[in-house]
């Protein structure tokens, strides 16, 4: 039963990163590549009405982490505290950017807006990609089965970690870098003119950058979580994870070339998803490992009761079809390319 | 530890307050947006549907706010409550999810075709929108009421080995009895603000002689939905509520009413401050007999006081409590009086052109604001000193490791960040206010124009 939530809950996480994923791309891209005003709108426009959809897949996906593992959402939670804070801060200064740029149209709102969109989406993209490093990293987790991580200490993987080192620093760049190129291609896929091409250029100048530091990253990881390594070793099946990330990302870099817009942001999203299985294969059946592994969290360890997860099971299937239903609906809705007024306000 | 406690509790209670704001409008004008819609359906006058849509866009703009003080809501049980979440996760997580996964996907999906997809959608599809997006907030609603409606009467639960607490009646958490009542006096509550806000703004148009079409509307929507809703917040929810109270949190009941001393026909306090020191309440007004009537339908029925309870279970906020649960019930009746006087006004047609009772409408408008964070305040100062009733106290539910200094930090972050969100937000919706309903005044629909395209 542990099991099948752990892969649940890993799946919602999986949806989250790929949706809300490219909206957070392209917040992050959104200055470079949209120049004037039309152009902002065009990216505003494109995501303006699935955003929400998008960010209710990371709601969802800690409500279930609270009712399957209530003991590793109170820790992971309290232990995280500042980081997620501060994340909160940034869903929150990014949400009224998106909602509010558009009401007015002056020369102070409109570039003050921009600016926080842009900002909160790159942060909260390092934020991620740093938190995310953190779980497979492993936290000072001791016997009461909770702990607390500041900020950052001295940046070294030591007992007394904090929530920055130098390998969850190099996590978040690369969680940057991939979601630029998730959120170039999405924004390429849906604009249309000189902001689409610039979208395009930047998706292939960034491929670079994301191959060499995901290289990095995992041959780094190997070193910092010998349970990745074990798995592998012991289920080589589960290199068809890693194998998905890598076709995913020779497939962008293909897709690009044939200048096929769908197919190089399904591919960028194939990539993405090959990464975050790999992570999840790697430190089951650990849900949060720790700096000691005697103390880490397994999937048996911090799940509920198993008549509520076995009730939970019933409705979570019943609950996820119909959001799928509804996501699929809006966004065929609103497919194809986005098209501003030119003087229009509102989007 | 105890500086920790304190700065926990300021933690949730001022963004839970803060958040509410929001959610009791949105919920409340999503019904009175069904209403529009309806009466657009059913009469084809163009005139609803523009009323609709600029309703629509105040929903809007709430909704924006709502979700983005809502997303901390859900993470606060972790960061700062982490010893109740452990224990009690697997229980009210399964509510928690529930709404993640069944009103928010709802909510958010049908609200981006509500709000930019009514050329595409069509008359019909556009009222299901509306409806849907009405069904999934009121959903939610349902889903965080019985939350708490679990921690003040924790029902299909039992203790399980180590004394953790582990769901045992999935439809006994969901059809708690409790939760039915408390989430029929919610809505209502909510509905009033929708209602008191529209005929507000409808009031402020009649006044100022600007868009009085669209000003007689809103002031006859509001006017009819609220007269019903604040009626029925009294009777027979609010009653009902007031019992469960007395059966199951007799002494919440005694600190609520000011009643120290275990009496035979007690009194019905209206005014007067307790002090809780000297066990007494000074300068009471009271109407002798009325709360043993009230509670138990015999005027010389026996009311248990505070002392007839041991000090560690009384509420630790007592004067607190006594002064919500008062603003509460006096504003209640305050609404009574004035939607069914407006109402009776209405039916006499001359609503309209009574200036004063439009100026009375209009001033109105923070007070149901006021009454349903009094409300909460009375249901969540009554829940102490206990975090989960009879189960667990508060003092044991924080997090362990989360020390003041790290509260505090986030505490003052969040009271800076929502202080300039209420200033926008009241400039925005103001600026909706002033542009008003006149199709002219309609934002170009680029979306609409982006789904006609394709």
């Amino acid at each position: 039963m542990g099991t099948i939530w752990f892969c649940l809950v890993a799946i919602m996480i999986a949806v989250y990163v790929l949706l809300d994923g490219f909206d957070l791309g392209a917040g992050a891209v959104y200055l470079l590549v949209a120049k004037t005003d039309e152009e902002r709108r065009q990216v505003l426009a494109s995501i303006g009405p699935v955003w929400d959809g998008n960010e209710v897949w990371l709601l969802a996906a800690g409500g279930t982490l609270y009712f399957a593992f209530p003991a590793l959402y109170a820790s992971g939670f309290s232990g995280f505290y500042l980081p997620l804070m501060i994340v909160l801060w940034l869903l929150i200064l990014r949400g009224t950017s998106i909602e509010f740029r558009n009401h007015i149209k002056s020369a102070v709102w409109h570039p003050l807006w921009d600016f926080i969109f842009f900002a909160s989406s790159l942060l909260l993209a390092v934020f991620f990609g740093a938190a995310l490093a953190n779980v497979v990293r492993g936290v000072p987790l001791d016997a009461s089965g909770y702990f607390f991580e500041p900020l950052w200490t001295n940046f070294q993987l030591g007992e007394e970690t904090g929530i920055l080192d130098w390998y969850t620093i190099l996590v978040g760049v690369l969680a940057l870098l991939a979601l630029v190129l998730h959120g170039s291609l999405w924004v390429q896929l849906k604009t249309s003119g000189p902001i689409s091409v610039r979208a395009a250029k930047l998706a292939r100048q960034i491929w670079w950058g994301v191959a060499a530091v995901t290289a990095i990253v995992t041959a780094l990881t190997f070193a910092v979580q010998p349970q990745v390594k074990e798995n592998f070793t012991t289920w080589p099946w589960g290199f068809v994870f890693p194998f998905l990330a890598v076709a995913g990302l020779a497939g962008v870099q293909f897709e690009l070339i044939k200048r096929d817009e769908h197919k190089a942001f399904l591919a960028s999203g194939g990539y993405l998803t090959g990464m975050l299985t790999s992570v999840v294969f790697g430190v089951y059946p650990m849900v949060l490992p720790a700096r000691n592994p005697i103390y880490s969290f397994t999937v048996n360890t911090a799940k509920a009761a198993d008549y509520g997860l076995k009730v939970g099971l019933i409705w979570w299937v019943l609950g996820m079809i119909l959001a799928t239903g509804y996501s699929v609906y809006v966004y065929r809705s609103f497919a194809g390319k986005v098209v501003v007024e030119k003087d229009g306000h509102g989007y | 530890m105890e500086e920790a406690l304190t700065v926990h509790r300021l933690h949730f209670a001022f963004t839970v307050t803060f958040h509410y704001i929001f959610p009791q409008l949105t919920m409340g004008l999503a019904l009175l947006l069904v209403y529009l819609k309806t009466k657009a359906l059913r009469t084809g006058d163009e005139h609803y549907n523009r009323a609709a849509r600029f309703w629509a866009r105040i929903f809007g703009i709430n909704f924006a706010v709502g979700v983005v003080t809502g997303i901390p809501m859900e993470f606060q049980f972790g960061t700062n409550w982490a010893a109740f979440s452990k224990a009690a996760g697997g229980v009210i997580g399964q509510t928690l999810a529930m709404e993640g996964v069944f009103s928010f996907f709802l909510e958010s999906s049908f609200l981006g075709l509500f709000l930019f997809g009514e050329k595409k959608l069509g008359r019909i599809g556009h009222w299901w929108a509306g409806f849907l997006v009405w069904l999934g907030s009121w959903l939610s609603g349902y889903l965080i009421v019985a939350t708490d409606a679990w921690m003040q009467y924790p029902t299909g639960y039992r203790l399980g080995p180590h004394s953790e607490i582990e769901l045992s009646s999935f439809w006994g958490l969901l059809l708690n009895k409790w939760a039915l009542w408390q989430y029929a006096h919610t809505m209502l509550g909510a509905v009033q603000t929708g209602c008191f806000v529209m005929a507000a703004v409808g009031a402020f148009y009649l006044l100022t002689k600007r868009n009085e079409a669209y000003g007689r509307t809103f002031v006859k929507g509001g006017v009819l939905v609220g007269a019903l809703a604040a009626v029925l917040q009294l009777f027979p929810t609010g009653d009902m509520q007031g019992k469960m109270i007395a059966n199951h949190q007799p002494a919440t009941l005694a600190a609520m009413e000011g009643l120290f001393d275990t009496q035979e026909g007690a009194p019905l306090v209206i005014l007067g401050q307790p002090d809780v020191q000297k066990r007494k309440l000074d300068n009471p007004l009271e109407v002798p007999d009325m709360l043993s009537f009230l509670t138990y339908k015999k005027w010389s029925a026996n009311v248990r006081g505070l002392s007839a309870f041991p000090e560690d279970q009384w509420p630790d906020t007592i004067a607190l409590l006594y002064y919500s649960y008062h603003v509460m019930v006096g504003l209640g009746t305050l609404f009574i009086a004035v939607m069914v006087l407006a109402a009776l006004l209405l039916w006499r047609g001359k609503l309209y052109e009574s200036r004063w009772t439009l100026w009375l409408l209009m001033l109105c408008v923070p007070l149901p604001y006021i009454a349903n964070t009094a409300g909460w305040m009375t249901a969540e100062l009554g829940r102490q000193p206990w975090l989960i009733y009879g189960v667990m106290r508060t003092a044991h539910g924080i997090s362990p490791r989360v020390g003041a200094g790290n509260a505090w930090f986030t505490l003052i972050g969040f009271m800076g960040l929502y202080t300039v969100l209420g200033i926008l937000w009241l400039f925005l919706v103001y600026r909706e206010i002033e542009l008003g309903p006149d199709p002219s005044n309609e934002p170009p629909d680029e979306e609409a124009v982006a789904l006609a395209a394709d």
